[in-house]
């Protein structure tokens, strides 16, 4: 009959209207902003700067490797590394970035900063409300800006950060071990040395107070991270 | 019909009775075109006799870009060629960088490849249809459907990937993260639903009156010329020819799986629309049979070096069975970090390159579904 498939879909019209009253999966829009969608835990908008502790400039993760900034698609990260170092969770003295931006109105929210980083001092922020009048400086983050606390990593991806944190701490107590190896070695060597004349104990105690650290323990982890 | 050369003929020959030809020059900016592409038409009333695509308006430089950085960073960027269709662009490109390179994939992340591959060509069809059926002025409803449903898979995808539309999930050797439990099981209840979804889609207008008086017949595309112009895709298909780059290549796992091709025999919008709705089924069949299947196992082998990869010297060429058509990559390598050529075969592009041939005779409102019926993302198009 001419007009049954009008009448047909506006059958179907008037069941997906009247459905989306009582079936959840007839509608699926909520009424921003007042209500809002949970994110996933992997949702990922732009990148920031970890660090531990209370101070985001001693407890900054990063240590100026410059891996992200040329692995970067587009290129928006901009580093500078500093002129001395300080010491990282393990203890071993590092550079710092003295300059850290990231120009976000170019960040393509990609991922790829954060999965060659090796010292998991990059992750992804889930903010997403981040529009500016201000066009030149306001999406141009600073190393000020970036840093957040692995408090707040934890809180926004929660699986995440607690395997991150594991490895650290593995990592962490692996140098130690390996640093408290050492000195027994370098203890042993200077009794040894102390046995003989002063002027080699003289030289031993030099170096024994601070033994190779541990390798590097972020080279370990795979290539590919 | 009278040949455009003839009448330009005529036309110039000062020839009475002939009505003036009418330039009109339809887009960028207009709103039933598909994003900023321009149609440059003439008509002779309200016929066309002639139409120039043109395009290049989004043109982003996509391929300098990606021989300028290493091969990993390429692959974000191709998310956004067909920015509906991230999974599969991601795919097209791995799997050239993979045949460069010799990496083996693992099995567990080629059938989770299947899966989100099956669920974007699912989105992709339905968001077209949803748009096609708007240009024909069935304002909004279906659209809001396809949508509807499409919000949930993206849903999926943002919690695998971290992000909706921007995936940057495949990398070469296997996959960025491994999915869980929980998410295959999301997806299982999902495709569980989709059927109920393409049913009552389907119903929607498919025996619409008007929706067949609009595109049986309209803008037909012959098989032989469609094979001439090195269309692919539904497109291909809709005009009888069987050839889907899943059974013709049997990349990945496809082997494993059965699903039929469907085919049209017409080749004209109202093909090109059901193409889209029976290959949504055949998809779901898929993906009922990838999610039974997926075994346990790594997701990549921890030899892959994604960072620093250098290619030994030489060329590949890596096509899959996109949404709209075969996506292809052309890489060269010369044995340094980043790729001495790369180059992108998009299949909307090819596909749009016989729109004049299908529009030409017909009225200018029909342009507009024949243009829908295309699929077209000028993402990809432009590059
Ligand atoms: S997310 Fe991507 S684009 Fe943004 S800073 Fe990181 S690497 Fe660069
Ligand atoms: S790769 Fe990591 S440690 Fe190196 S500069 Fe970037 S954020 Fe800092």
């Amino acid at each position: 009959m001419f007009g049954e498939g009008i009448l047909q879909g506006l059958y179907e019209t008037a069941r997906n209207f009247f459905g989306s009253y009582v079936d959840k999966d007839r509608l699926v829009t909520v009424q921003y902003p007042e209500e809002r969608h949970q994110l996933p835990e992997a949702t990922r908008e732009f990148p920031f700067l970890l660090y531990d502790g209370p101070d985001p400039e001693a407890g900054l993760r990063c240590v100026a490797c410059q891996i992200c900034e040329k692995e970067c698609p587009p290129r928006c990260i901009h580093i500078e590394k500093s002129k001395d170092k300080k010491p990282d969770f393990v203890g071993k003295q590092q550079f710092y970035p003295a300059v850290f931006d990231i120009d976000v109105s170019v960040c393509m929210s990609c991922q790829i900063c954060v999965e060659v980083c090796p010292f998991d001092a990059i992750r992804m922020d889930n903010e997403y409300e981040l529009s500016t009048s201000n066009r030149f400086g306001g999406l141009l983050y600073t190393k000020r800006e970036l840093a957040k606390p692995n408090e707040y990593y934890r809180k926004i991806h929660p699986t995440e950060a607690a395997e991150t944190d594991d490895r650290r701490a593995k990592e962490a107590e692996e140098a130690k071990a390996k640093a408290a190896a050492a000195a027994a070695a370098a203890a042993a060597k200077a009794a040894q040395v102390a046995a003989i004349p002063a002027v080699a104990a003289n030289g031993a105690t030099g170096n024994g107070a601070a033994p190779k650290p541990a390798e590097q323990p972020a080279d370990k982890k795979p290539v590919n991270q | 019909m009278t040949t455009v050369a003839e009448l330009e003929r005529r036309v110039e020959a000062g020839e009475d009775g002939l009505g003036d030809i009418l330039e009109v020059s339809m887009g960028p900016h207009h709103p039933s075109t598909h994003g900023v592409f321009r149609m440059d038409v003439r008509l002779e009333g309200e016929k066309v006799v002639r139409l120039k695509p043109v395009f290049g308006y989004l043109h982003r430089n996509h391929e300098k870009i990606a021989e300028h950085g290493a091969y990993l960073s390429a692959i974000p960027y191709t998310d956004r060629l067909d920015y509906l269709c991230s999974m599969t662009n991601n795919w097209g490109y791995v799997l050239a960088v993979e045949k460069l390179a010799g990496i083996p994939v693992p099995e567990r992340a080629e059938y989770i490849r299947v899966i989100v591959a099956e669920l974007t060509r699912f989105q992709n069809h339905a968001g077209l249809v949803g748009f096609l059926l708007q240009d024909m002025g069935a304002s909004g409803t279906p659209l809001m459907y396809a949508f509807r449903e499409r919000e949930k898979i993206l849903d999926l995808f943002e919690s695998l990937s971290g992000a909706r539309m921007m995936c940057n999930y495949l990398r070469f050797g296997g996959l960025r993260v491994d999915c869980t439990a929980a998410w295959l099981e999301e997806v299982r209840r999902l495709v569980a639903g989709l059927p109920k979804f393409v049913d009552e889609f389907e119903a929607l207008l498919r025996t619409n009156e008007i929706l067949m008086a609009r595109t049986q017949g309209t803008g037909i595309l012959p098989r032989e010329l469609a094979i001439n112009a090195g269309v692919t895709g539904p497109m291909l298909r809709a005009s009888g020819v069987n050839y889907d780059i899943r059974k013709v290549d049997r990349y990945g796992v496809y082997d494993r799986f059965e699903f039929r091709v469907p085919l049209g025999d017409h080749g004209d919008v109202y093909d090109r629309y059901m193409m889209r709705i029976l290959e949504m089924r055949e998809s779901l069949k898929i993906l009922e049979q990838a999610l039974r299947g997926i075994p346990e196992g790594p997701i990549m082998d921890p030899k892959t070096r994604l960072r620093g990869l250098r290619p030994k010297a030489g060329e590949a060429y890596g096509r899959i069975e996109a949404p709209k058509g075969e996506l292809g990559f052309f890489l060269i390598s010369d044995g340094t970090g980043n790729p001495y050529r790369y180059r992108v075969r998009p299949p909307s592009m090819i596909n749009l390159t016989i729109l004049e041939d299908m529009c030409l005779g017909h009225n200018i409102a029909d342009v507009v579904v024949i243009l829908g019926s295309v699929d077209i993302v000028l993402g990809e198009v432009d590059r």
